[in-house]
């Protein structure tokens, strides 16, 4: 997803001179080609990424669409205020492109567990959030990243994620998908999640959110409407998070279908291991969100 | 410097921005008024000898950028841009009004002539070097001065950015620094202090030189210099009086950020600015 993402950019950057990307302190070799063909329009800036979001948005106020690149973690946390103030209020075209977002860099500990990354971008206004399933979404979504408007942040996976998403679906920015359509449950999901989802119950409508701000309102509250059981998963915190986001939606729609958040807990994860083994962790699997269903099902 | 800031005495321009301040604290009894009092030598000389600027075009492509960094002392840039025609002057009585476009710091989509909102400290410099890096990309011609802060030098943001400027080598590039060695609890020595201030600049690349902030002439001569040295971006560290012209507010940290201004002290403010 990675890959695709950066090659993306290298195209867009090809036909669009208003195209800049910038990364922080990336490995080696990263966007070579980019750097030997537009070497005025490529930027490493090192590890100072307070700086590089101010910066980012004074090319922006002159006319660039800046495509920033680090980990996910530090792109949004690190430097909160700047993305509120110089990117947000200001409302301008970049994007931040989070690398590992979630529980990708499982062995590296806290310090880069990007696990609030969706939960703080939503709440900061002008901000799109957008989380793809696979490169192939990816690669249709950065398609339509190229004019939006405001700043987007974009939730990268770990590279070599499961295609999900059919090759034939279309890509708008604000809009909801339906992977599949069952009957009576409906499970809501973003970012590399929806291959959990997929595999969980095969009798449950799955549909794949990538955009989490703002939220197709209409295709959400249309499947809800038609289940009575509805569950959301999410590599992320709970607190805050899309699940958050969904129910508050179905809440104020006057929605209340037998309803679960499958997401990371209010905690730092306290083990390394992999990605795949946190989300067991916290029940991010197939199983467990089958589990679920069923106990919901039940009640 | 050829004398100390305290022994210049203000020129009729500088008393009449002076009271353009005191007008919008009138209307709204508060403000910053000593950071911005600190400040207005500094915005007077780029706005009437250095900067090139339309108000009635404030976004012409090759108007010279000048961000204040120091959100925090926008009452003396919002006389400047009153001053120049940017808005109607009337606009300072609606200052921190539901319905006025000038806040306690200043936004960008709201004001005329206001570069980046600001107001977070240490946000100016990384935006500068931004714009200054797309001049370069654009071979355009418009240079960017960045108005900041002692204060604000204590966020680590600054010296991220001065390290990129000097990298980039940035010499369309200056940073004014507002020294009145003030913040809003005590002396910048006592809180977290800078010195040295000139060496720290000069070590992260940057051509330094340290002037009297309220000498305007001085200003003048200096600022019509940069880049002091070539491909270098350039820090001129302004000596001033946090709350200049003043003498009640003069090194009165009370006078930082007042609320709740009285008729009496509005009169005070007038009084004592004809007595400077």
């Amino acid at each position: 997803m990675r890959q695709t993402c950066l090659k993306m950019i290298y195209e867009l950057a090809k036909q669009d001179p208003r195209v800049v990307f910038v990364g922080s302190d990336l490995g080696t070799g990263t966007l070579e080609q980019f750097k030997t063909e537009m070497p005025e329009r490529y930027f490493m800036e090192g590890v100072s990424e307070q700086s590089i979001v101010g910066m980012a948005a004074g090319l922006a106020l002159e006319g660039k669409i800046v495509y920033f690149n680090t980990i996910a973690t530090f792109i949004t946390r690190r430097c909160f205020d700047q993305v509120a103030v110089d990117l947000c209020l200001h409302n301008l075209p970049v994007r931040l492109i989070g690398s590992g977002g979630g529980l990708v860099y499982a062995p590296l500990g806290p310090t880069h567990l990007a696990t609030e990354d969706i939960a703080i971008m939503r709440a900061l206004p002008n901000m799109t959030v957008v989380a793809p399933a696979d490169a192939n979404e990816m690669r249709r979504f950065m398609l339509r990243s190229l004019n939006h408007p405001g700043p987007i942040y974009i939730r990268l996976g770990k590279g070599g994620d499961p295609i999900v998403t059919p090759d034939d679906q279309p890509f708008a920015i604000g809009r909801a998908y339906r992977l599949r359509e069952g009957k009576d449950v409906l499970i809501l999901t973003t970012g590399i999640c929806a291959t959990v989802a997929l595999d969980a119950v095969p009798q449950a409508t799955v549909v794949h959110v990538p955009t989490i701000k703002p939220l197709d309102t209409e295709t959400i509250l249309t499947e809800a409407a038609k289940a009575r059981v509805v569950v959301t998963i999410e590599e992320g915190t709970l607190s805050g998070g899309f699940g958050s986001a969904i129910a508050e939606l179905l809440l104020e729609a006057g929605l209340t279908p037998r309803f679960r958040r499958l997401g990371i807990p209010d905690v730092f994860p306290d083990q390394y291991g992999s990605q795949a083994s946190l989300m067991e962790r916290y029940g991010l699997t197939p199983a467990c969100v089958a589990a679920t269903v069923q106990q919901l099902q039940r009640n | 410097m050829k004398c100390s800031p305290s022994e210049i005495t203000l020129d009729q321009r500088s008393r009449d921005l002076r009271r353009l301040v005191i007008r919008a604290i009138a209307a709204a009894r508060r403000g910053h008024v000593g950071s911005s009092f600190s400040l207005i030598e500094m915005l007077r000389v780029l706005y009437d000898d250095v900067l090139r600027f339309d108000p009635k075009n404030p976004q012409w492509s090759q108007r010279d950028r000048c961000i204040l960094s120091k959100g925090h002392g926008c009452l003396a840039l919002y006389a400047l841009l009153a001053d120049k025609g940017f808005f109607p002057v009337e606009e300072l009585d609606k200052f921190c009004k539901p319905d006025g476009i000038l806040g306690g710091h200043p936004e960008r989509h709201k004001v005329p002539g206001v570069e980046a909102s600001t107001g977070s400290l240490g946000h100016g410099l990384p935006i500068g070097v931004g714009m200054a890096l797309n001049a370069r990309m654009e071979k355009a011609n418009y240079r960017v001065f960045v108005v900041g802060s002692d204060g604000e030098s204590q966020e680590g943001s600054v010296w991220e950015a001065a390290m990129a400027a000097a990298h980039h080598k940035l010499g369309h590039l200056t940073v004014l620094l507002d020294y009145n060695k003030q913040q809003s609890y005590g002396t910048i020595a006592e809180v977290l202090g800078l010195e040295p201030l000139s060496e720290k600049w000069r070590s992260f690349g940057f051509a330094v030189t340290e002037v009297n902030g309220h000498d305007v002439a001085e200003l003048r001569d200096v600022v019509a210099r940069v880049p002091l040295e070539p491909q270098k971006p350039t820090c001129i560290i302004c000596h001033t009086i946090k709350g200049k012209g003043v003498r009640m507010c003069e090194g009165n940290l009370k006078w930082h950020h007042k609320t709740k201004i009285s008729d009496e002290e509005i009169q005070a403010l007038y009084d004592g600015l004809e007595a400077a």
